[in-house]
């Protein structure tokens, strides 16, 4: 088994079902994602169905199954975001990127992921990028940002 | 303790502790449900049970309400029709709309809900889901398009089988039911048993359709078509055509086949009797050689599926008899090839069952001899029924005939291989004959028949005790061999059989049956073996011919290149 997994595992000596959530995200914190062998180690540990595993973790936005790409992209859906045009701006993004929430682009450049307010409600609609905060990005701009990012390889 | 309800202005009885649901299917009341399944813990999901409070002034689900005592409930007041309906209009919303292309036309939840709430247009329009169909696996089809999300198939799945497959996937407006993954139904851990066929309301689970092939043999002067049918069908049948459960039509059956068009007629019950030849055998063998045991049965593809998957340190304990679906399979195009002069290739054989785990089992490798398949195609009994309807033939006019010789002549034993707890009685008796050379005096066992998820009874046989024990539905086989493993050391043979109460009751069968048909079903088999006189395999006058003349004895050299198997542990996503 996969050392990092295994740390999880190790801080759930009397681990049952309710420990599920809080060892998802350990993994995810630890490997970036849930990858299909960590949810059949998970399974075991557990002694759970992979389909009820794959089934709770896809319940929730937090989790993503695939490793992020070279830019990770989240995207504000907070109420101020979503007002001032948010759901444009993902919509764009993921036509531009190819990818869709969630979701790593092909070549392993980029990943999108939607966030909750990300309290930053006074540059609505806002994304971050790596860390990097983009303030009042439109469905035009955030083209040209994600221009900027693939030239800078 | 007792107690009056007010229900629709009228006071009915009701029984401390029972949902509301129950209370009113008893006097006669019908509410619509979806997600409910009977004696299963309510999940309260669709909310097309409600009623209205006239107390509280709320609606609540009657599936999921306890009675109370003073109660006073409406349920068809206009609130309650008016909110069943926006829940039909809501489900149907975003839904295919194909009704008539539909395998489960005319037998549709959705479509007679929305019929008997007069949904007479569209209200709601919502966006298409174009999902991709899941055509992988061998014995089911997914189309997610046509899924209303009620959880029946992944409780079925995860509560009766013990296998969980699918689960509900994603959330919101996204939800699907799907594997993990959501990868092919081929690579998950599905058993293909088709129970989840048997509890959708719509088309979105359906058998994998062998028609095609079929009818094309059928029209194919070349090819001589042979059919065989499981125990389980002769008492099954009938409901397709709107006859009382569990009668038994096999003449009328073998009729239709041939008016269809089939050459030859056999019986897989025949067959049945040829797997407690070999079983019994082998118990024997196994006992007095020790070998592994506890032996557990092998007829079931569920089943077996099942052990490779969660249970491959039991595959030892397999029999290594093929069902006997194959095993007639490879008589046909072996012995009865020979026999009558023509060639295997020339042979197209179908098989009738109740099962949809039999269509994985025909194209198991292992299955194969020199590339040549022992059955070409499966068709479960609720397909019997459309190919009877599409060739025009008219159940009520035709008269009964036998089956075909060699192949068709069966004992009553193996017509218990129909139900639960029957191949077991059957290898009873005939391992009783092997052992001692006398017929038991009292061939029925009661405490191994019925629709018990389990039951367990020790037998003497020439001062050997034998623990026997016999399992329906996957989970309860789980238990007891968790139990096994931890240590319980009290059993030599175990049966069994991945659906509940058995093949009577297989995800091949008519659709919309309650459990008093499949207890009629299963009367009717029993009913057979106390009629008939030829109740032990070992006397069935094919079989000694059989030996006779092709296999010489049980596990002979034939035999074991014929009629036995090998299984293999499985890498799935479980
Ligand atoms: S119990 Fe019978 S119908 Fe069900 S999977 Fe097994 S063989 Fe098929
Ligand atoms: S809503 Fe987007 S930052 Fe608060
Ligand atoms: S049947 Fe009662 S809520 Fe679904």
């Amino acid at each position: 088994m996969n050392t990092q997994v295994q740390e999880v595992f190790e801080k759930y000596p009397q681990a049952s079902r309710d420990n599920l959530i809080p060892i998802l995200q350990d993994i995810q914190e630890k490997e970036g994602f849930i990858s299909q062998e960590s949810i059949i180690e998970i399974g075991r540990f557990l002694n759970l169905a992979t389909s009820k595993i794959f089934g709770v973790a896809t319940f929730y936005n937090q989790f993503r199954f695939q490793p992020v790409g070279k830019y990770h992209v989240q995207v504000c859906r907070g109420t101020a975001c979503h007002v001032l045009g948010s759901a444009t701006v993902l919509e764009e993004l993921e036509k531009t990127i190819k990818t869709k929430a969630g979701q790593t682009s092909k070549d392993g450049m980029f990943s999108i992921e939607v966030v909750a307010c990300i309290g930053a409600c006074g540059l609505a609609p806002v994304i971050c990028v790596n860390g990097n905060f983009h303030a009042k990005v439109s469905k035009e701009s955030i083209r040209k940002i994600i221009e900027n990012y693939r030239n800078q390889q | 303790m007792s107690f009056l309800i007010d229900v629709n202005n009228k006071q009915i009885n009701a029984q401390k502790g029972e949902m509301l649901l129950e209370v009113l299917k008893r006097n006669g009341i019908k509410v619509p449900t979806l997600c409910y399944i009977k004696d299963k813990f309510p999940s309260g999901a669709c909310r097309m049970c409600v009623v209205e409070n006239l107390k509280t002034g709320k609606l609540i689900t009657a599936c999921s309400s306890p009675v109370e005592e003073g109660m006073n409930v409406l349920t068809h007041s206009p609130r309650v029709v008016e909110s069943r309906k926006t829940i039909v209009e809501l489900l149907l919303s975003n839904h295919p709309d194909d009704c008539l292309y539909c395998v489960r036309n005319k037998n549709c939840e959705l479509q007679s809900l929305s019929e008997e709430l007069q949904v007479r247009e569209r209200k709601i329009r919502g966006k298409k889901n174009g999902y991709y169909m899941d055509h992988s696996g061998a014995s089911i089809v997914r189309d997610p398009d046509k899924c209303i999300l009620c959880g029946r198939c992944v409780r079925i799945c995860d509560e009766v089988m013990g296998v969980s497959a699918i689960d509900f996937i994603n959330r919101g407006s996204k939800s699907i039911i799907g594997t993990t993954f959501n990868a092919g139904l081929n690579t998950s851990s599905c058993v293909n048993c088709g129970q989840c066929i048997l509890v959708c309301p719509t088309g979105a689970l359906s058998e994998k359709s062998h028609f095609v092939g079929v009818i094309d043999a059928l029209n194919n002067p070349i090819k001589t078509v042979v059919v065989q049918y499981a125990p389980a069908i002769s008492v099954s049948l009938a409901e397709e055509f709107n006859m009382p459960a569990g009668k038994d039509i096999n003449g009328i059956m073998n009729a239709a086949l041939r008016k269809i068009g089939f050459d030859k007629v056999f019986d897989t019950t025949f067959s049945a009797d040829l797997t407690i030849m070999e079983e019994a055998s082998e118990l024997i063998y196994r006992i007095q050689n020790s070998g592994t045991l506890p032996m557990i049965t092998s007829c079931c593809p569920g089943w077996i599926k099942f052990a490779e998957e969660f249970y491959p340190e039991f595959i030892p304990n397999l029999s290594s008899c093929k069902s006997p679906q194959q095993m007639l399979g490879a008589v046909i195009k072996s012995y009865w090839s020979e026999k009558s002069g023509i060639k295997p290739e020339n042979i197209y054989s179908v098989s009738i069952m109740p099962c949809t785990a039999k269509k994985f089992e025909a194209q198991r490798e292992e299955m194969t001899r020199e590339g040549i398949s022992d059955v070409d195609a499966v068709l479960t009994t609720r397909e019997l029924g459309q190919l009877i309807r599409m060739y025009g033939v008219d159940m009520n006019q035709i008269e009964p005939e036998t089956a075909d010789s060699p192949h068709g002549f069966r004992s009553s034993a193996g017509k218990l291989f129909g139900a639960s707890g029957g191949v077991m009685e059957a290898a009873i008796r005939t391992a009783y004959n092997m052992i001692t050379g006398d017929e038991l005096i009292q061939f029925q066992i009661p405490a191994i028949r019925g629709l018990n998820g389990r039951k367990e009874i020790k037998i003497n046989v020439n001062g050997i005790e034998l623990g026997i024990a016999v399992v329906n539905g996957l989970a309860n086989a789980r238990l007891l061999l968790e139990e096994i493993k931890n240590g319980k050391n009290d059993v030599h043979f175990i049966e069994v059989m991945a659906c509940p109460g058995g093949c009577i009751n297989g995800g091949g069968q008519h659709i919309g049956a309650d459990e008093n048909s499949i207890k009629a079903r299963m009367l009717s088999l029993y009913d057979i073996d106390e009629r008939e006189t030829l109740k032990v395999s070992h006397k069935n006058p094919e079989i000694i011919a059989l030996y006779k003349e092709f296999l010489e004895k049980p596990l002979g050299h034939l035999s074991h290149e014929l009629l036995h198997t090998h299984y293999v542990k499985r890498d799935v996503l479980k």
